[in-house]
């Protein structure tokens, strides 16, 4: 019984891909500060434009573009990590490895919630002050970052 | 009479003699000091350049797996440029303002010259110059062919802001480019650092790419936006590289010059006591004639 149980366990293992482990090479980090570079964990969330979605090993390879948001790493020993990011992309490839690059990464313990409600009120003035496009844009931008900053201080 | 004269003869030759060694010992002398200030330059120049390399490498240390990663996407969709019969290239030479480094500047534009000079028509091609070194260089060599300069790069450390604006501007300048190239100077050690090209593709290429279709829920916009996103990690990438690599060089070449003033300042020095000594060898000469024809 259990010769049968392993060798059925043996080929459910085999897949057709190139490479199948358990793990994933997980690349984090910033132009400010690098907080994984290759190391493997177990689960991580993203918040992106087109919705948050989680990534475990072996996910199917994508691209996606980052919103302001929180970044939450699940790590092997079971504890996890929130990160916050302002933009960037996340790329996840064939070989299990997932990348994500950020405009600006800081750890949510490092956030001035404070500081972040200031940016807020001051976005929304822009927003409310200006009529040219590009400049509208620019403002409305800012707000969502800071909105973004002030739930993940909360 | 004649004798007289015969004596006066002998004392104006040392006399002539006299001024010339005087004139020569006030050469040799501003050669001298001229010189000992040179090194006095070129030590301090050294200095600055050691400060400014140790925290262009740690900043380094922080950017490669950015860099690394950035690329990885490329290489594993195994995305390449595909043969056309006129494309339109891109090459940008991440350089700086700023000389006195060595070879650094001159590596990038010499191996984007020799590139430009195998090609039978190079009215496809523009060249995008990070620094004033390279738009240097290539306004004599290449001047139609400079599509836009980045100025003021190499007085600060690069930050991702600098990045995002050449990318940017690169991005919004309306040529539309099929392939490019990025040459920048990767840094080995601090005596050795390599001229390396960063292939940079434009969006048709990249959806065209063999394993692209492996990518799940991948439309026009998410492939524009990491592709911009994209392009300006990698200048971010380059632009540390090739700072550290600069700093490196700028150090190394500051230290031989030190060196060599030294070599020169020894030399000098010899011959200006040699001139010295003879120059009051003559004085002596001169007064102990003057005397024994008295």
């Amino acid at each position: 019984m259990a010769f049968r149980t392993a060798a059925s366990f043996a080929r459910r293992m085999m897949s057709t891909s190139t490479v199948r482990s358990s793990e994933m090479s997980f690349t984090f980090g910033g132009p400010n500060a690098i907080f994984y570079s290759g190391a493997s964990v177990k689960q991580v969330d993203v918040p992106s434009f087109s919705g948050a979605f989680g990534i475990l090993p072996n996910h199917v390879p994508t691209l996606a573009v980052l919103k302001p948001g929180v970044v939450t790493v699940y790590e092997e020993d079971g504890s996890t990590k929130k990160f916050f990011v302002s933009s960037g992309s996340v790329s996840i490839n064939e070989d299990a490895s997932v990348q994500i690059l950020a405009e600006e990464a800081h750890k949510v313990e490092d956030i001035d919630a404070a500081a972040a409600r200031d940016l807020v009120a001051k976005a929304q003035a822009k927003v409310a002050a200006t009529s040219d496009e590009v400049a509208k844009a620019e403002a409305m931008i800012e707000l969502e970052v800071g909105e973004a900053l002030v739930a993940a201080s909360a | 009479m004649l004798s007289q004269t015969k004596q006066l003869i002998p004392v104006l030759a040392v006399q002539c003699q006299q001024q010339r060694g005087m004139a020569n010992l006030k050469a040799i002398g501003l050669r001298l000091k001229s010189v000992k200030n040179i090194q006095k330059i070129t030590q301090s120049m050294k200095m600055v350049s050691a400060a400014k390399y140790a925290r262009a490498e740690r900043d380094l240390k922080a950017a490669r797996p950015l860099g690394n990663a950035a690329q990885s996407f490329y290489e594993k969709a195994e995305v390449a440029a595909e043969s056309k019969d006129a494309p339109k290239e891109l090459y940008i030479a991440m350089t700086s303002d700023r000389g006195l480094a060595g070879a650094v500047h001159t590596s990038i534009c010499k191996t984007i010259r020799a590139e430009l000079a195998e090609k039978a028509n190079t009215d496809n091609i523009k060249i995008v110059c990070v620094g004033d070194k390279s738009r240097a260089f290539f306004q004599r060599w290449n001047r139609n062919n400079i599509l836009m300069v980045g100025s003021e790069i190499g007085r600060l450390p690069p930050q991702f802001g600098d990045a995002s604006k050449v990318a940017n501007a690169i991005l919004t300048s309306g040529y539309e480019f099929d392939s490019g190239k990025m040459l920048y100077n990767k840094y080995n050690s601090v005596v050795s650092y390599t001229t390396t090209t960063i292939p940079i593709f434009s969006q048709e290429t990249v959806s065209n790419a063999d394993k692209i279709s492996v990518y799940d829920s991948l439309d026009a916009d998410v492939i524009q936006s990491y592709m911009e996103y994209s392009l300006a990690s990698l200048i971010y990438y380059a632009m540390k590289e090739g700072a550290c690599s600069e700093q490196s060089s700028r150090m190394t070449a500051m230290d031989n010059s030190s060196k060599n003033a030294g070599e020169m300042i020894d030399k000098l020095t010899i011959t200006f006591n040699r001139t010295r000594q003879a120059v009051i060898t003559g004085e002596l000469i001169e007064i102990i004639s003057g005397a024994a024809a008295l």
